[in-house]
C-alpha cells in the first residue's frame, strides 16, 4: 500500500481532524507576517483612519458618559463614570474588533486559499495582531485617566494580563467559527455586525453588575466576557473580585476557543472550493 | 529508484446541485434542516441525494514521477489540469484515491499572490515569499538578485498600486522565479509579461530542472512543452487519456484537437490575467482567404487576411498588436506586429465597445502543412493586454506556387521564397 516511507500523504477528508500543532509552528513564519503586513496597512492608511481606530474607545465614552452617565444617570460603583465606562470599553472594544475582523478575515483572503496552502487558521488568528496594538495604545490612554482622577493601581493590577489573555481566548474562539460560517454561509457576515452590537448590551460594560438582581446574574455569567469585564474593573481599581463569575468566564472562553479551532479546521477543507 | 510522487486513483467530484437545493445561506440551512432533518444529516456525511448533479473533475487518475523529471500536463480547458495541480498543492482535497509525496512541494498557481497594492516593492517581496514558502533568511539572501531580475530597483520604496502592469508582474515572477523547491508545480503562469520577459522566465524554468529538481507544469504552449519536459500527461474529460514522452503526448494532442472547434471559443478560454483586471479582450480570430473566399484554409502565395475581434472592456487609450505563426511542433516561423515592427497604432474610439483589426498578408508563403495562430494586444514594452495562443489553425491543402503540379511540401520546407531561375550567357 502506498504512503509507507513516504513524507506525505495526501486523502480525501475524512472524520474529525484535532488541530495540528506541528503544521502551524511550520508555518510561523507566515503568521507573523501576516500580522506584520496587517499592522503596517494600518498604519499606511489617512491619518484620521488610524486615529479612528485608537481613540474609538475613548470617543465611545465620552457619548456614554453624556448620555447614560449624565442624562439617564446609571450607577457606577462609585467611580466616576468616564473611568468606570473606559475600564469596560478598554478589553471589550479588543473583544468586539477582533470579532468583526477575524469573522471576516477569511473571506478577504479568497485569492490566498485558491491558490496556495498554508493552515487556514493562520489567518483568523493573525488578523488579532492589529487589535492588540490598537489595544496597547488605549491601554496608555487608561494610564493616563487613572493619573488624572488620582487612582492608584494595587496589587490586583497583577490579574489584568491574565483577563486580557481570556478576552483573546474568547474572542479568536468565537471570531474562528463565525470566520469559518461566513466562507460557507454568505449571511452571516450581515448577522455578525449585529450579534456583536446586542453582545455589547448582554455584557457590563456600560452598566455594572450590581444593576442585575442577585439572583439573575449567573445567566449574565453564562456570557464570558461578563466576568472578564467585570474583574477588569476590580483588577484596575482594587475592587473585590468575584471569583466564582471569572472562573466561569475562563472555562466557557477556553470552551469556544477549542471548539472553534476544531470546527474550523473540519470545515477548512472545503473553503477553496466554495470561497 | 523510487518515484517522488506516487497519484493513485485520483478523483474529484463536484455536486452542482439546482439553485434551491444549494444553501448559500444560514437561514436556508436551519430552514432545510428543520424541514427534512434526515436528508441534511446525509448532506453533513457527504452523501449526495439522487437529485444532484454530480460532475466528476477527475476520475482514475494515476501516475508516477521520478525525481528530477519534468512532467509536462496538457489537455482541453476544463479537462482537470488545474485541479489536479490544486490536489497535489493540498488546496482542495481529492474525493477518493491517495497521492504520495516525498519532499516538498512549492507551487505556482498565480503570480503575485498575497501581493498588498498599499505596500511598497520591498514590503511585497517579503510578502509574497513567505507565502509561497520561502524562509525570512532565504528572501534576505535573495533580496538583491530578485530585484535585479524584476528591474524595478528605482521603484523599490514605491507603493505597489502605482506600478505599471508590467512592473507587477516581473516582480511577481522575480520573487517566484527565486524558489528552490524540491517540486515544483506551474500552472500556465508563462503567458505573461512581453516576449522578452517570457524568455527570462523560461530561462529560469530551465535552470529549476537543470538543477536536479522535479517540476510539474501545466501549460499550453507545446513548444516550451517539448523543449522543457522528458514526460508527458495528456489529460482529456477528467481522465488521464494517455502517459508518455512529450513529444508522443504533444503530438497526439495536436493531431487529436486540429481544426477549429466552434465548442472552444476564444472569448470563453481561459487566460492568465497577471493580477490586474483586463481591459482589453480577443474574443475572436479568423483567417479569410481572398482569393478563394474561404477562411482558415489557403493555397501557397494567396492573400489572406488576418480579421482580430476585440472587446474593449475599460479605458484603452491604444493598442498594438502582434500575431504569430508556428509550426504543429511549436517552432516560431514568422511574426508581425502592427508596432513596434510596424508604425501602426490602434485608437478605439471614445465609446467603442467592440472593434475588429485587420492584418492584409498579400501572398501567404507558407508551404502545405497545418500552422497555428498566436495573437497578442499590448502595449509595447509596458504590458501585454490579452494573448491568445493556438487562436486559429491555417490549413495549406495545397501548395503550387509555381503552377507546375508540383507540390511544396512542409518536409522540403516551411517557407516559398517567390524566385525565378535563368543561366547567364557566356
Amino acid at each position: 500500500m502506498i504512503g509507507e516511507e513516504y513524507s506525505t500523504v495526501i486523502e480525501p477528508h475524512k472524520g474529525l481532524n484535532p488541530f495540528n500543532w506541528r503544521e502551524f509552528w511550520r508555518y510561523r513564519e507566515l503568521f507573523f507576517i501576516l500580522v506584520w503586513r496587517d499592522i503596517k496597512v494600518r498604519y499606511k492608511q489617512t491619518f484620521l483612519g488610524v486615529a479612528w481606530a485608537i481613540f474609538q474607545p475613548f470617543v465611545s465614552m465620552i457619548v456614554f458618559t453624556l448620555f447614560f452617565g449624565v442624562l439617564v444617570k446609571v450607577p457606577s460603583d462609585n467611580l466616576p463614570y468616564p473611568i468606570f465606562v473606559y475600564a469596560g470599553l478598554l478589553p471589550w472594544t479588543l473583544f468586539s474588533n477582533g470579532l468583526s475582523r477575524g469573522s471576516m478575515s477569511v473571506l478577504n483572503e479568497t485569492n490566498m486559499i485558491s491558490k496556495t496552502y498554508f493552515p487556514r487558521l493562520i489567518i483568523p488568528i493573525s488578523s488579532f495582531g492589529a487589535g492588540m496594538v490598537d489595544f496597547v495604545i488605549s491601554f496608555f490612554i487608561m494610564a493616563v485617566m487613572m493619573f488624572y482622577y488620582g487612582i492608584i493601581p494595587t496589587l490586583s493590577i497583577l490579574v489584568f494580563p491574565l483577563l486580557i489573555f481570556i478576552t483573546l481566548i474568547a474572542s479568536i474562539g468565537v471570531s474562528v467559527i463565525l470566520a469559518a460560517l461566513t466562507v460557507s454561509y454568505r449571511d452571516v457576515k450581515y448577522i455578525s455586525p449585529f450579534l456583536i452590537q446586542i453582545w455589547m448590551y448582554a455584557t457590563p460594560v456600560i452598566y455594572p453588575v450590581s444593576v442585575v438582581p442577585e439572583k439573575w446574574r449567573w445567566v449574565l455569567s453564562l456570557n464570558p466576557m461578563c466576568g472578564v469585564i467585570d474583574g477588569c474593573r476590580s483588577a484596575l481599581f482594587g475592587k473585590t473580585f468575584y471569583w466564582n463569575n471569572l472562573l466561569l468566564s475562563a472555562l466557557i472562553s477556553f470552551l469556544l476557543f477549542i471548539v472553534g479551532l476544531i470546527y474550523f479546521k473540519n470545515v477548512e477543507y472545503r473553503f477553496a472550493d466554495i470561497i | 529508484m523510487k518515484p517522488i510522487i506516487r497519484i493513485e486513483n485520483i478523483g474529484k467530484m463536484y455536486s452542482i446541485g439546482a439553485k434551491e437545493k444549494r444553501h448559500d445561506t444560514l437561514g436556508e440551512v436551519i430552514i432545510h434542516t428543520l424541514k427534512s432533518p434526515l436528508r441534511r444529516l446525509k448532506e453533513l456525511q457527504g452523501i449526495a441525494h439522487s437529485y444532484d448533479t454530480i460532475f466528476w473533475a477527475l476520475k482514475n487518475v494515476s501516475f508516477d514521477v521520478e525525481k528530477g523529471d519534468v512532467v509536462g500536463i496538457v489537455g482541453r480547458n476544463g479537462a482537470g489540469k488545474s485541479t489536479l495541480l490544486k490536489i497535489l498543492s493540498k488546496i482542495t482535497d481529492p474525493t477518493e484515491g491517495r497521492i504520495a509525496i516525498n519532499g516538498r512541494i512549492s507551487s505556482l498557481l498565480e503570480v503575485g499572490t498575497g501581493f498588498h497594492p498599499d505596500l511598497t516593492g520591498r514590503e511585497n517581496i517579503y510578502l509574497n515569499g513567505a507565502i509561497l514558502g520561502m524562509k525570512q533568511a532565504e528572501i534576505n539572501r535573495k533580496f538583491d538578485e530578485i530585484v535585479e531580475f524584476a528591474e524595478i530597483e528605482k521603484f523599490l520604496d514605491t507603493p505597489v498600486k502605482r506600478y505599471s502592469s508590467g512592473m507587477y508582474v516581473r516582480l511577481a515572477f522575480a520573487v517566484a522565479a527565486h524558489l528552490e523547491p524540491e517540486i515544483l508545480i506551474v500552472d500556465e503562469v508563462l503567458a505573461v509579461g512581453d516576449i522578452q520577459f517570457q524568455k527570462k522566465c523560461m530561462g529560469k524554468m530551465e535552470d529549476v530542472s537543470k538543477g536536479g529538481r522535479t517540476i510539474l507544469f501545466v501549460s499550453h504552449n507545446m513548444g516550451a512543452l517539448r523543449n522543457l519536459c522528458k514526460t508527458g500527461v495528456l489529460l482529456e474529460g477528467g481522465l488521464c487519456k494517455m502517459i508518455g514522452s512529450s513529444n508522443e503526448v504533444v503530438d497526439y494532442y495536436l493531431s487529436s484537437n486540429s481544426s477549429n472547434d466552434t465548442t472552444d471559443q476564444i472569448k470563453f478560454r481561459k487566460r492568465h490575467r497577471p493580477g490586474l483586471p483586463t481591459r482589453l479582450q480577443i474574443t475572436n480570430v479568423v483567417i479569410e482567404n481572398k482569393k478563394l473566399n474561404c477562411v482558415n484554409e489557403a493555397e501557397t502565395l494567396d492573400e489572406l487576411v488576418i480579421k482580430i475581434d476585440y472587446e474593449v472592456l475599460a479605458n484603452i487609450d491604444s493598442f498594438c498588436a502582434e500575431w504569430k505563426f508556428k509550426d504543429l511542433y511549436g517552432t516560431n516561423l514568422s511574426y508581425s506586429s502592427s508596432s513596434p515592427l510596424g508604425n501602426i497604432v490602434f485608437y478605439p474610439e471614445a465609446n467603442e465597445r467592440c472593434g475588429q483589426i485587420q492584418c492584409h498578408i498579400p501572398k501567404v508563403p507558407l508551404s502545405m502543412g497545418e500552422y497555428v495562430l498566436d495573437v497578442a494586444l499590448f502595449k509595447p514594452n509596458v504590458v501585454l493586454m490579452d494573448h491568445v495562443e493556438d487562436a486559429c489553425r491555417l490549413i495549406i491543402k495545397t501548395s503550387d506556387p509555381m503552377k507546375t503540379g508540383f507540390q511544396y511540401k512542409r518536409e522540403n520546407a516551411p517557407f516559398f521564397i517567390e524566385c525565378e531561375w535563368s543561366k547567364s550567357s557566356g
